[in-house]
Formats: C-alpha cells, structure tokens, sequence
C-alpha cells in the first residue's frame, strides 16, 4: 500500500494514488492534491463541482459522469474542463477524496 | 382474469423473453404484447462487417415476425411514454397498454447530435457510423473509391455498445487496405476518452499490442468537445485537436426519448435497475434488460442472452409472487474480430476480466481466451446461424448464463494484483 504526505499526516492511498480511506479526507488535502494535479488555488466554482461529487457518492456508490456533472451541478463542460484541465471526472474525484471513477465498459 | 405482460422493444433481448416467456406460461392466462417502432430485425454484429463489403444489407436484416412465438400480440409503434405508476404504456399510435408486468427492452441508440458540428455538412460524407445500417452502408460505398489519407477512428465518450466493436472495426480497415495495397496511404488512429485501448487492464494490453503490431495509433483521454467542418478535425474539451480525413464516429449512445419523456432514466436515458435481479430500482413490476439498463455490464447481445435466462427466472418468481432469488453476474462473452482471418474471444463478469484459457471446455476449447486464433474467427462467423435459428428464439444454447473460471488462467505477472 502507497502512502503520501499530506496535511502533515502520513495517508494511505490506493492504486491510483486516491485515498484509500475516505475519512482522511479535508479540505487542506483537497487543496495539497489540487496543486499536485496542476489545478492550482481551489476557488468557490471548485467547491461547487467538488462538493456535488461528494454528495453524489455518498447517494450513489460511484462518483458521477462528466454528463451528470453538467446536467445537474450547473457548471458546463467548457467551465469544468477550466476548472480541471484533462480529466475533470478522475481529477476532481481524487480532490475529493473518493476513488478514481469506475468508468464504463 | 386475464393478466398481461408489455414487452416494450423487440430486438434481442425483447424477443427473447418473448419467446420464452410464452413457452411458459399459459395463453388463458397471460395475454403477452410486443410493441417495436418497425418490422425489420437487424443483426448488429453484422453491421461491423459492411464497410468492408464482407456482409451486405441482406445478410443483416429479417423480419421481425419470423422470430416471434404464436400467441403473441405485435405492435408496430413508436411509444410515446411509460406511465409506470399507473402501470401504463402510451403509444403513438394513440393506443394506451394496461399492463401486470412491465419488460423495458428498448436498447440503446446513436445520438450524433449530441456533440457540435457532428451532423453537418460532412456527416455521411466524410463522417460516418457503423452503428447504424444507414451508417454502415454509407461508409461501405465511401470506402469503396477512397484513395487514402487520415482515418481516424473517434469514441465520443462511454459507456458505448459493444466496446470491442470500435477495436474490430481498426483491425478490419488495417487488413481491408492491405489487401487492397494502399495501407501504406492510410494513417489509422483510434482517439478514445479511455486511458487505453479497452477499459479491463489485462486485455488493454493484449488489444493494445495487436495495434501496435498493426501500425495502428493511439490519442488517449480525449473528451470530443466539436467537430469543425471545414478544417476536419475534432478538438477536446481540453483543446487538443485531431485532423481527419475520414471520420469513423462512435458518438455517445443514449436510451431512446420515450425513458426521458417517462422520467425514468438517468442521464443517458438508461434505466436505473438492479444489477443482479434486473428489477428497475424504481417500480416492483417494472423488468429491465439488455442495453436499456443502467448497469455496469457491458451492451452486448452475449449480456442480453445471459440476462434473459436470469430475468425469466426471476419473472417467474415475480408471477409467483415468490421472492427474486437468480442472479446476474455481469456475464459477457465476445468475440473480438482481428482482421487477416483471425479472431480472439473474452469472457468475463463484473468480477472477473477477461482472462486467457479456452473456452466453453476447460483444456479443450475449441476456442483460446484471449488469444488470436482462426478458430475465434470461425466463431464469430459462425454466430449469425447461431443467433437467427436458436439464440432469439430463445433455445437453450450450451452456454451457461454465469461466468465460469473453469478453464481460466491469471498471467502470472498479474496474480498479485488481480
């Protein structure tokens, strides 16, 4: 199991270097895994998607799609892909705190 | 009194159930009602093999009513919408369906229309599907007098049906111009939002192997934002551009508008179900199968038969008034076409992925898992009897609806992390 620094804390992460317990999870980590994936200062129009993709984890199991995201967060897909450049389903989770989305097959 | 089931779709999975569930149950007390918005059964495998003139328009197509049991009710309609707390199906053609149970299996369909600039003035004339006859039948006479250039190969975002179908597709142009002496001329890329050639890991690099074994390329996590027309390129969201002389799309795959107009769907218009006992999440006598569902299985007519054996189970119960006890495991079984008379197969569930072995007899085969043999090719092709005469018909074919790791084997470099 891989762990990392953050917070000041040693924290366990996953396979793709997510946390692997949810309950590690704060907002100084949030923003220390923002400035490693090149997101840079995490502003209000971040939380927004951030917080939606919590909420919708704890009701669902498995994060959202980039569709759901736009549909229901009121951000549009130009705007996410601003906010998370490159992916902003798997980015956003790992800032989250919740796994790397399971995609589809 | 009379009760009834609805079956709304009559593709694989609808005829199916239809014809098993009337063997089962008895006309004097189950009235079963069909409902398709036409006559025409496609054979979708087949659509993959038309651009490269290897099937034509025939070999794909047959009435409907040739595959329906007796005793059955057929509908030719569009439906309208589901009103599924009144146990209500509105058609288009203004009839309106009472119904006891309720069997959704209306597939999934192509949505061009959902990315910018997709379906303007180069669609179906440098742009193309293949999901759709029209689309297959298109690309077949474009690439009939093509000379060459870019042909790039788009996934616009998942999940998809028949993810191996867009792979099969590359393999089939890469042999398709050899053989006619001009792959030299043709710049082959597959640009996908995945972050590899398939989503399970262990065929990823199986797949990914064979394409770079072809000569074929790779643009990895690229979400289509627009396609611009008159430079004939596609850009990401992000930016990133991709310029195509030939456009072969799979654009996102979306349930039909009567599951938006019914308010049951999710965003796709796939229908939130349970992903073992096939019951939709929202309404007790409301079954769902085959592409229709939200479930994290892949849209295969393989899933589709496999469900139809669970879901006829449970329906059973269900008319019993007995508690759901089959299961679904997520089973698929595809055979994945390699080009130059060559195939490879994968079988796996939720669980398990694909994994290399032989396949249906443990040792045996006939078929390799996994593995690039004449006799997978032989498979697939063979498939189409197997499809038209037993499979919709709903007889019983000597495949087990869950996944067996009999046979099976996990690549050693892979056993600890699996």
């Amino acid at each position: 199991m891989e762990t990392a620094v953050l917070d000041n804390r040693t924290i366990e992460l996953d396979k793709d270097g997510n946390l692997a317990n949810r309950d590690d999870w704060n907002e100084n980590i949030a923003q220390e895994f923002a400035n490693m994936e090149g997101v840079g200062e995490l502003n209000e129009r971040h939380w927004i998607v951030i917080n939606f993709m919590r909420k919708e984890f704890d009701a669902k199991g498995d994060a959202p799609s980039i569709r759901k995201l736009t549909k229901e967060s009121g951000v549009s897909t130009k705007e996410l892909y601003a906010l998370f450049p490159k992916g902003p389903a798997k980015k956003a989770a790992k800032i989250a705190g919740l796994p790397k989305p399971k995609g589809c097959i | 009194m009379m009760k009834r089931i609805v079956i709304l779709g009559a593709g694989t999975a609808g005829t199916i159930m239809a014809n098993k569930l009337r063997k089962a149950l008895k006309p004097g007390d189950w009235s079963i009602t069909i409902v398709d918005k036409e006559e025409t059964h496609y054979y979708q495998p087949g659509f993959l093999f038309i651009p490269f003139g290897i099937y034509g328009k025939q070999d794909v197509i047959k009435p409907k009513r040739q595959f329906f049991p007796k005793n059955i009710e057929v509908i030719i309609s569009e439906i309208d919408r589901i009103a599924p707390d009144v146990n209500k199906v509105y058609l288009q053609n203004a009839d309106a369906l009472d119904y006891d149970f309720l069997v959704v299996a209306t597939g999934t369909e192509i949505c061009p229309e959902e990315i910018e600039g997709m379906k303007e003035e180069l669609w179906h004339k440098s742009i193309f599907d293949f999901y759709t006859l029209e689309g297959a039948m298109a690309l077949a006479d474009f690439l009939k007098t093509w000379e060459g250039g870019k042909l790039v190969l788009n996934i616009a975002e998942m999940p998809i049906k028949c993810p191996v179908a867009p792979l099969e597709f590359l393999f089939l142009a890469d042999d398709f111009f050899r053989k006619k002496n001009m792959r030299d001329k043709v710049d082959i890329t597959l640009v996908t939002p995945l972050d590899a050639a398939f989503t399970k890991p262990i065929a990823a690099r199986e797949l990914g192997d064979f394409m770079e074994k072809k000569g074929i390329n790779i643009v990895t996590e690229f979400n289509i934002g627009r396609v611009e027309n008159e430079e004939k390129k596609i850009v990401s969201w992000d930016e990133r551009e991709v310029e195509f002389d030939l456009l072969v799309t799979i654009p996102t795959n979306m349930g039909i508008k009567a599951i938006e107009r019914s308010e049951m769907g999710d965003e796709l218009n796939f229908i939130p179900t349970d992903k073992h006992t096939l019951q939709s999440n929202g309404w007790e006598n409301v079954f769902v199968i085959g592409d229709a569902t939200d479930l994290p299985s892949s849209k295969a007519g393989s899933v589709a038969h496999f469900q139809a054996d669970i879901l006829f189970e449970n329906m059973m119960s269900a008319i019993a008034g007995k508690p759901l006890e089959a299961n679904f495991d997520g089973h698929a079984n595809c055979f994945i076409e390699s080009g130059g008379g060559k195939g490879l197969l994968i079988d796996f569930n939720y669980e398990t992925e694909p994994l290399p072995g032989k396949f249906p007899f443990p040792g045996i085969g006939p078929f390799a898992l996994l593995k690039e043999t004449r006799m997978n090719h032989l498979g697939k092709m063979g498939f189409r009897w197997l499809y038209w005469n037993m499979l919709i018909k709903g007889r019983d074919l000597p495949l087990e609806p869950h996944m067996s790791m009999a046979g099976k084997y996990i690549p050693e470099e892979e056993a600890e992390t699996v």
